[in-house]
C-alpha cells in the first residue's frame, strides 16, 4: 500500500503497516487477513495526521515551541499545551483530509448498508512503547459516533490528545524529537454489544500458558476496561477446551450507546441481568477457539477485546475489536519447572529422597 | 501454618468418649492399636479413605496387615529417606493414622544413599520386576483359592491312614486357617512393594505440572498418563459383551430389571444354543473378571458380583436395552488414547524451553511405565485376592457355625482373627476328644454384644483428624496417597465456619452440573436411580460402572483423584467430586445439589 494516502481500508493493510496505520490498526487488518471476525472499518494515516500539522503549523513553529519548554515549569508547559490542543481542536483541515475521510465514512456506511453508521474512534499509536502510549493519553476512544462531521471530531481530539501535558512532559522528558511525532486514528464499526470484556491467551494471574481467561460483562467493554464493573471470569483451558474456574459476578454498572444518539451512557445493570452470566458457554467456547487462532498466528500471548453482538445471529456474533502481545508475563523469567536427569527416574529418587535441586536451576 | 498451635486444634484423643451404648469395644482390636497417652502429642488423621465404616473386630485385619507391609516396604526394603511407617490407631471403631518421619538430617543422608540404590533397581528394572510381581499375584490368588476348610466326619477318610498322612484333618483346621492369615500378608506385602513407587512417579509429574502450568485441573495429570487397556474396566465391558451376546442370540426379553438371577440363569438353560452359547460365555467371564468387590476391599461384606450375582444382573438389562437402541458399548480405546498424547503432546508443545520439554518427555514416560502397575494392582488384590480371602474365612465360619460355636457363619467376623483361631482350637479339642464345644457359652454373648457396639459405633462422626496441628505437613508419602497437604489441614479446621450447606472434597471430574441427588449406600440399589440425577455414594467401583451412563454427575465419601469413580466420570466427561468423607450422611435422596467438579465442592440447594 502507498504510505501517502490519509485513509485506507483495514483490508489493505497488515501488521508491517504501523509505520502508516499505528499498532491498533496494523493489528485490526493483520486479524482481519487471517480470517478473524473483526468489525470493518478505515485508518486515517500517520500521512493524513502530517499533512494536518503542515497545514496548521507550516513553519514548525507551534513544534519549536513544544520542543523548547522546560519539563520542569509546569505552569508554561499547561499554558502552551492549551493553546496547542485548542489550535489543532479549531483550525480548519485540510481539504483532502476532510474528504478522505468523509468518503471513508461513506463508503463504510454503504458497505454496511447504513447511513450514519454508529463508530469507535481510537487513536492507534506508533510507537512500540506501550509505557508511552499509556502516560501519554494515547488510549483515546470515542464509541457510538456518528455521521461524518461527529467522525472528523473525534479524530481531531485524538490528534489533540498528543500535546495534552503528561504526553508533553514525557516526549521532553524522553528528549524525543518533535519532528518524529506522528499518529494514526482507527475508525470502525461499532458492534451493539450484548456483552464485551477482555481475554488473555495466558493467565494474568499465574503467567500459565495453557489457559484463556476471560472476564466479561453486559453492555459495552469500556465498562470492563475501566474498571467501572467486577466482571463474570472464566478460565479456560486451551488443551480441553474445559472452563477450569468460573466466577459469575454481580455486575452491577454497564456502558450503553446513548439513546439519544452518540455517546455512551453509563446506568445500573437492571436487578435480573446482575447476577446471570454474561456469556454462554458455546460463546465462551467461540471466545476461545478465536483466541488461539490469534495467538498462534501471531506466535506470542495475546491481550484481546472483544464483544458479542445482540443482533447478529448465534454463530456469527463474536467480534474482536483489538488484540495486541501481552506484555506482562512477556517481561518476566518464568523460573524452568525441571531440567532433564541422567536417567529418567532419577526425577522420582531426588523427589522422594528430598533432593530435588531446586528449580530454575 | 502461621497460627500457633492451641488457638485452633483438632481433638485430643484423651478426650475422645466412648460413644455411648459401645463402652468395651477396645476388645474388638488389639492392644497395639489403641491409642496411648502420648499420641495426644502427634498428629492422626481419619483414614476415612479405606475405612469409611466402623471396622468390626475380625476387620480389625485390614488395617493391622496392611500397615505391616506398607511400612516394611517403606522402612526396611526401600529405605525412604524422609518417612519409615505408618503408625495406626483404633477408636470408636474408626481408623486412625499418621506417618513416622525421619528428621535427623544425617539419617535422611544415609538412608538416602540405601534409598537410591534400592529404588533405583525397581525402577531401572520395572518391566522385568512387574511382569514378575503379575505372576507372584496370580500365583497368590491361586493359593487362596486352593485353601480347604477340612470336613470333620466322625472318622477320618480311610486313606488318611492307607496313605499314611500322619496327621488328622482337625490338624488342618488349624494349618489351613494359618494359611489363610498367612497368604493375606503376603498379599499385602506384594501390595505394597510396587505401591509407592508408583505413586512416586506419578507425584514428581504431577508436582513438575503444577508447577509449569498452575492452573491446571488435578485430574489432567492423570488424563495424560491413563492406560488405555484397563484392568478395572474389565469387569463392566464383559457385562456389555453378555449384553450384545444377549441381544445376539435374542434372549433380551431375559433381562429385565428386578429379575432373580437364578431364574434368568434357569431360565437360559431352556432357550436352546443360544441360551448355551450365553451361558459358556458368562462362566467364561466370570472367571476371573467377576471377581470384583462391591467396594473397596476392606470389609468382610464387601462381595464380589461372583458371589452376589445380583449386582451384574442388575446391570445387565439398561446394557442390553442400550444395545437394542443400536448403541456401541465399546470402549473407543484407539480415540481415548488419541486424545490422551493429544492432551499430553499439547501441554509439552506449551512448555518454554527444550530441556523442559526434555524432562516432562523423562518424567510422562516414568509415569507411563508405573500406570498399568497403579491402574491394575486393586483388581488382583483388592478385588480378586481379598474377596476369595473372606469367602474362605467365611467358610471357616460356616464350620464353627456347624459345630454350634456360633450361631451364623457370618458371625465370624465380629471375632478377631486371633479369636477365630481360639475358636476353632476349640472345635479341634472337641473333635479329638469326642467332647463338646464350650464356644456356643463362650463367644455367642460376646458376639451379640459387639452387635450392638458395631451398632452404636456406627453412628458417631469421627473428627477428620486429631491430636496436634502440626507445624508443617511435607511428607511426600502422606500427600502421595491420601492427598493430605497443609491446606487440607486448613480445610478441616475452618470446616466449622461452614453453614452446612457445603460439601468438599477432591476435584476428580471437571464440570459444574444441577441436579437431583440420588443417596445410595449399596450397589446393590442401582436400579434406583433415575437418567439426570447425581449419585451420591461411600465408593464406587467396578461394579457401579453401569450407572455412570445415567447419571449428570457422581459425589463420593471415599476416594482421590485416581479413584475409580474419577476415572468412570472423566471418561464419561462428567463432574464428580470424590473423597468427601460425608456426602453420604449429609445429603439426602430428592435434595437439589450443584456438584462442581471444578473446585470439588458440593452444594446442597434445598
Amino acid at each position: 500500500m502507498t504510505s501517502t494516502r490519509p485513509v485506507v481500508r483495514f483490508a489493505e493493510i497488515g501488521i508491517a503497516d504501523v509505520s502508516v496505520a499505528g499498532g491498533k490498526g496494523a493489528s485490526l487488518g493483520e486479524l482481519l487477513r487471517a480470517g478473524i471476525r473483526v468489525p470493518d472499518g478505515f485508518v486515517v494515516t500517520t500521512a493524513a495526521f502530517r499533512t494536518a500539522v503542515e497545514h496548521l503549523d507550516p513553519a514548525g513553529e507551534l513544534a519549536a515551541r513544544v520542543a523548547a519548554l522546560d519539563p520542569a515549569d509546569a505552569a508554561a508547559v499547561a499554558a502552551t499545551t492549551r493553546e496547542v490542543r485548542d489550535r489543532v481542536l479549531a483550525a480548519p483541515l485540510p481539504d483532502s483530509v476532510v474528504d478522505a475521510v468523509r468518503a471513508g465514512y461513506d463508503q463504510l456506511c454503504g458497505d454496511c448498508g447504513r447511513t450514519g453508521l454508529p463508530v469507535a474512534v481510537r487513536s492507534s499509536a506508533t510507537s512500540e512503547d506501550s509505557a508511552e502510549a499509556s502516560f501519554a493519553g494515547l488510549q483515546d476512544t470515542y464509541l457510538w459516533v456518528r455521521g461524518g462531521e461527529e467522525v472528523l471530531d473525534q479524530v481531531r481530539r485524538c490528534w489533540a490528545s498528543l500535546y495534552s501535558v503528561e504526553s508533553v512532559t514525557y516526549r521532553l522528558r524522553r528528549h524525543i524529537p518533535e519532528d518524529d511525532l506522528a499518529m494514526a486514528v482507527v475508525v470502525q464499526r461499532m458492534v451493539d454489544s450484548r456483552t464485551s470484556g477482555v481475554m488473555f491467551t495466558r493467565s494474568p494471574l499465574t503467567g500459565d500458558k495453557s489457559v484463556v481467561c476471560v472476564d466479561a460483562s453486559w453492555g459495552l467493554g469500556s465498562a470492563v476496561v475501566s474498571g467501572d464493573v467486577t466482571p463474570d471470569s472464566y478460565v479456560v483451558s486451551k488443551v480441553t477446551g474445559e472452563i477450569s474456574r468460573r466466577t459469575v459476578a454481580t455486575k452491577t454498572r454497564w456502558h450503553q450507546p446513548d439513546p439519544a444518539g452518540s455517546g455512551v451512557v453509563e446506568t445500573d445493570v437492571p436487578a435480573e441481568l446482575q447476577d446471570r452470566p454474561a456469556l454462554s458457554d458455546e460463546e465462551i467456547a467461540e471466545l476461545v477457539a478465536v483466541a488461539r487462532r490469534i495467538e498462534s498466528h501471531y506466535g506470542i500471548p495475546q491481550d484481546i477485546e472483544w464483544a458479542v453482538s445482540q443482533s447478529a445471529p448465534a454463530g456469527e456474533n463474536v467480534f474482536l475489536l483489538q488484540s495486541r502481545p501481552e506484555t506482562v508475563w512477556a517481561a518476566k523469567d518464568r523460573a524452568r519447572a525441571a531440567v532433564p536427569t541422567a536417567r529418567p527416574f532419577d526425577h522420582v529418587l531426588n523427589l522422594l529422597g528430598g533432593t530435588r535441586p531446586p528449580a530454575g536451576g | 501454618m502461621s497460627q500457633p498451635a492451641g488457638e485452633r486444634s483438632f481433638p485430643l484423643p484423651s478426650q475422645i468418649a466412648d460413644v455411648p451404648g459401645a463402652e468395651g469395644w477396645q476388645a474388638m482390636y488389639p492392644y497395639f492399636s489403641r491409642f496411648q497417652p502420648e499420641d495426644d502429642q502427634r498428629f492422626w488423621f481419619y483414614n476415612s479413605m479405606h475405612f469409611p465404616e466402623v471396622v468390626p473386630a475380625f476387620d480389625g485385619i485390614t488395617s493391622e496387615i496392611p500397615y505391616t507391609a506398607i511400612g516394611a516396604n517403606t522402612a526396611r526394603l526401600f529405605s525412604f529417606p524422609t518417612t519409615l511407617g505408618i503408625d495406626y490407631r483404633i477408636i470408636n471403631g474408626r481408623v486412625y493414622i499418621t506417618a513416622n518421619p525421619v528428621t535427623d538430617p544425617a539419617q535422611v543422608e544415609d538412608r538416602l544413599a540405601h534409598f537410591q540404590e534400592r529404588a533405583g533397581y525397581y525402577y531401572a528394572n520395572w518391566d522385568r520386576l512387574y511382569a514378575g510381581w503379575q505372576q507372584r499375584i496370580e500365583a497368590l490368588i491361586a493359593d487362596i483359592e486352593a485353601v480347604e476348610v477340612p470336613e470333620l466326619d466322625d472318622l477320618d477318610d480311610l486313606s488318611v491312614v492307607t496313605g499314611a498322612r500322619g496327621f488328622a484333618s482337625n490338624h488342618l483346621v488349624r494349618e489351613n486357617y494359618h494359611r489363610c492369615i498367612d497368604l493375606y500378608s503376603k498379599m499385602w506385602h506384594h501390595h505394597t512393594e510396587f505401591l509407592m513407587l508408583g505413586y512416586g512417579a506419578y507425584v514428581v509429574f504431577f508436582e513438575f505440572c503444577k508447577q509449569a502450568f498452575p492452573e491446571m485441573g488435578d485430574q489432567m495429570v492423570a488424563r495424560m498418563v491413563a492406560g488405555m487397556d484397563v484392568t478395572m474396566y474389565r469387569p463392566d465391558d464383559e457385562l456389555k459383551k453378555l449384553a450384545r451376546l444377549a441381544v445376539e442370540h435374542d434372549l433380551a426379553d431375559l433381562f429385565v430389571e428386578g429379575n432373580d438371577p437364578e431364574k434368568v440363569l434357569a431360565a437360559l438353560t431352556e432357550r436352546g444354543a443360544g441360551g448355551a452359547a450365553w451361558l459358556a460365555a458368562f462362566t467364561d467371564a466370570k472367571d476371573p473378571w467377576f471377581n470384583v468387590s462391591i467396594g473397596d476391599g476392606f470389609y468382610h461384606h464387601h462381595l464380589s458380583w461372583a458371589d452376589d450375582l445380583t449386582v451384574p444382573f442388575a446391570a445387565l438389562p439398561r446394557y442390553v436395552e442400550q444395545v437394542r437402541a443400536g448403541e456401541d458399548l465399546t470402549r473407543p480405546t484407539e480415540k481415548l488414547a488419541a486424545e490422551r498424547d493429544r492432551i499430553a503432546g499439547e501441554y509439552r508443545a506449551l512448555l518454554d524451553t527444550d530441556e523442559e520439554q526434555a524432562a516432562f518427555d523423562q518424567m510422562l514416560g516414568v509415569c507411563r511405565m508405573v500406570f498399568p502397575y497403579i491402574e491394575s494392582h486393586k483388581f488382583y488384590c483388592e478385588h480378586w485376592f481379598t474377596t476369595r480371602f473372606f469367602q474362605k474365612i467365611r467358610a471357616f465360619g460356616q464350620l464353627l457355625a456347624d459345630r454350634g460355636v456360633l450361631t451364623a457363619a457370618e458371625d465370624v467376623f465380629h471375632l478377631r482373627h486371633l479369636e477365630v483361631e481360639d475358636a476353632l482350637a476349640d472345635v479341634m479339642v472337641a473333635w479329638a476328644s469326642g467332647g463338646t464345644e464350650l464356644g456356643a457359652r463362650h463367644w455367642q454373648p460376646i458376639i451379640a454384644e459387639r452387635k450392638r457396639i458395631v451398632e452404636a459405633l456406627s453412628t458417631w462422626s469421627p473428627p477428620p483428624a486429631l491430636g496436634a496441628v502440626p507445624e508443617a505437613l511435607n511428607d511426600p508419602a502422606v500427600k502421595m496417597l491420601w492427598g493430605i497437604t497443609q491446606d487440607t489441614i486448613e480445610t478441616w479446621l475452618g470446616s466449622e465456619d461452614d453453614d452446612g450447606s457445603t460439601v468438599r472434597g477432591y476435584a476428580a471430574s471437571p464440570g459444574v452440573v444441577e441436579g437431583v441427588a440420588r443417596v445410595l449406600l449399596n450397589v446393590n440399589d442401582i436400579g434406583q436411580i433415575r437418567e439426570g440425577e447425581v449419585l451420591v455414594c461411600p465408593v464406587t467401583a467396578p461394579s457401579w460402572g453401569p450407572v455412570f451412563g445415567k447419571i449428570a454427575a457422581a459425589v463420593s465419601d471415599i476416594g482421590g483423584t485416581m479413584s475409580h469413580a474419577a476415572i468412570v466420570a472423566r471418561e464419561y466427561g462428567m463432574p464428580a467430586v470424590v473423597g468427601t468423607g460425608t456426602a453420604t450422611s449429609r445429603i439426602r435422596t430428592g435434595d437439589r445439589v450443584r456438584v462442581d467438579g471444578d473446585r470439588g465442592v458440593v452444594t446442597v440447594l434445598g
